[in-house]
């Protein structure tokens, strides 16, 4: 599903990744944690195109994802919710939904991931004339997933999807995260609510200092005790 | 009473022009963060295209608007490839700097390029049309009263396609957060040229009108970026309509103020007028904060 190989990429002249690898397989939900810093945003963001890395390569079922333009990535089948959720906060819940069926693939299927959308967060349905800015933080996350998913993608990636919200409504966003992927969409979630992402993900990768330091199932980190003690101990930082 | 409703009612005419004038400029600034100094000197271009139809080939100003319109669209395109491609890979504070140089630039050039081909001199077209229109004791000039329906007419066709058309949802889209619009697959460097060429039909537009409801020279551009400027600041970003009206006021504070203060303040007060607005409203009068 995607591939990502000796990753290096840098914000000016601070290096953010150095040899960064990870792997998603077809079904799969990944976690990527790791403290503030680490360059897990800045991973997604060279997925994406939105960052050039310095270094190294992106393959996503047999794309070369970094010959690509970010709204061809989006048009193959990745797609990314990202941090703060970046709204058009000038347009209703609609608009937003309908801009994410843009590109000639997802408008396609516009109708029916529409249906999907609404299904998936009927609050939506029943708000689609509002001005999103005026939507709770739960209600824009449900958009900002929503229209992630109304381009169709088949790798949904997420940055921070739980930042700023409350714990319930962290648990539904995560509930809803487990219907997609059953849905077939694999997911690549970074997040900082490390003992909830461990516990959704099949596999997941630390993140530190720009590299890799560990790999392995949900479960196996959430007993590891590196991790334990960097991120679900009593002193960690959330 | 009878002058100063005249008057109003002339400020009213000519407010229209400034409004579609600034429209153009608006576009342009909100959707790519590039200041495009050299609008006026596009309008100016425009009035030339539309004179230039009139003299040569007899043809009627207002049915020149559908070859100079889509010329100037052309145009556009043309100059974002050649001119603002290359600003827009910028950060915002950077493109605004390098929109203003490279934009000064394509102003003092038009500008010199004009007055070789065409001269100096002050032109205006002359319909078979012309002449007033009198209601209650006012004096209308037809052709001015024409200018507004068109300028109203062609800034309703642009409020239309930004809300109804796939590509005007993407320019709003670009223009809230470009960032966000990759993400959702839309080409935004697409965007940028179809918002870039649509502002300079604009342009090409209001130079039509411009040359037949008042005159045109080479050197009109800096007058009108200054006063697309001004209503740009004084309408604030987002709103086509919004911009439209802004214009209007202009006319209408620069009229008023000739009357009271005499016509060498009609420009200064109108200035004094604007600053008070935004004083209580720094975000523009329908600009979003």
């Amino acid at each position: 599903m995607l591939e990502v190989r000796d990753l290096a990429a840098a914000h000016g002249d601070l290096a953010a990744l150095s040899g960064a690898s990870l792997g998603v397989r077809a079904g799969e939900i990944v976690a990527l944690v790791g403290p503030n810093g680490a360059g897990k945003s800045t991973l997604l963001q060279c997925i994406t195109g939105l960052v050039r890395p310095r270094a190294g390569e992106i393959v996503s079922e047999g794309r070369d994802l970094l010959a690509l333009r970010p709204h061809q990535i989006v048009d193959h089948g990745v797609a990314l919710v990202p941090e703060g959720r970046r709204l058009f906060g000038q347009m209703s819940v609609e608009e937003n939904l309908a801009l994410g069926a843009f590109g000639p693939r997802a408008r396609r299927e516009r109708e029916a991931s529409l249906e999907r959308v609404y299904r998936l967060f009927p609050v939506l349905a029943e708000r689609r004339r509002q001005m999103s800015r005026t939507l709770s933080g739960g209600q824009q996350q449900m958009v900002a997933i929503g229209r992630a998913l109304m381009t169709a993608p088949r790798l949904l990636m997420l940055d921070e999807p739980s930042l700023g919200l409350a714990p319930r409504v962290v648990g539904s966003i995560f509930e809803a995260l487990e219907v997609i992927n059953r849905a077939g969409v694999s997911v690549l979630l970074v997040e900082q609510n490390v003992r909830a992402a461990l516990e959704l993900a099949g596999r997941a990768y630390v993140l530190e200092g720009g590299r890799v330091v560990g790999e392995g199932t949900g479960s196996d980190l959430l007993a590891d005790p590196h991790v334990r003690r960097a991120y679900l101990g009593p002193l960690a930082i959330r | 009473m009878s002058t100063l409703a005249q008057q109003l009612v002339l400020g009213v005419l000519i407010g229209g022009l400034y409004g579609l004038a600034a429209a153009g400029l608006s576009l342009v600034f909100g959707v790519l963060r590039v200041l495009n100094v050299a609008h006026g000197e596009l309008i100016m271009l425009g009035g030339y295209g539309a004179f230039w139809l009139f003299a040569l080939l007899g043809l009627d100003p207002f049915l020149s608007l559908l070859l100079v319109v889509p010329a100037a669209l052309l145009a556009g395109a043309l100059l974002y490839w050649g001119l603002f491609a290359s600003v827009v890979r910028f950060p915002d504070e950077t493109r605004i700097k390098n929109s203003l140089l490279v934009s000064f630039g394509l102003a003092l050039a038009l500008h010199v390029v004009a007055v070789q081909l065409w001269t100096a001199d002050e032109r205006s077209i002359t319909t078979a049309y012309g002449g007033v229109f009198r209601v209650a004791g006012l004096a209308l000039p037809r052709v001015r009263l024409m200018s507004l329906a068109v300028a109203l007419g062609l800034i309703g066709v642009v409020h239309v396609l930004l809300s109804r058309w796939r590509w005007g949802q993407a320019i709003r889209a670009a223009a809230e957060d470009w960032q966000a619009a990759l993400l959702v697959g839309i080409d935004v460097r697409r965007a940028y040229l179809l918002a870039f060429a649509i502002g300079t039909a604009l342009a090409g537009a209001a130079g039509t009108l411009v040359s037949v409801a008042y005159s045109i020279s080479p050197s009109i551009g800096l007058e009108w970026t200054l006063k697309a400027l001004i209503v740009v600041v004084l309408a604030g970003l987002g709103s086509m309509m919004g911009t439209f009206l802004a214009g209007i006021l202009l006319g209408v504070a620069e009229a008023a103020s000739a009357i009271v203060f005499g016509g060498p303040y009609r420009e200064v007060v109108g200035l004094v007028v604007i600053l008070a607005i935004l004083v209580a409203r720094p975000q523009g009068l329908f600009g979003r904060s």
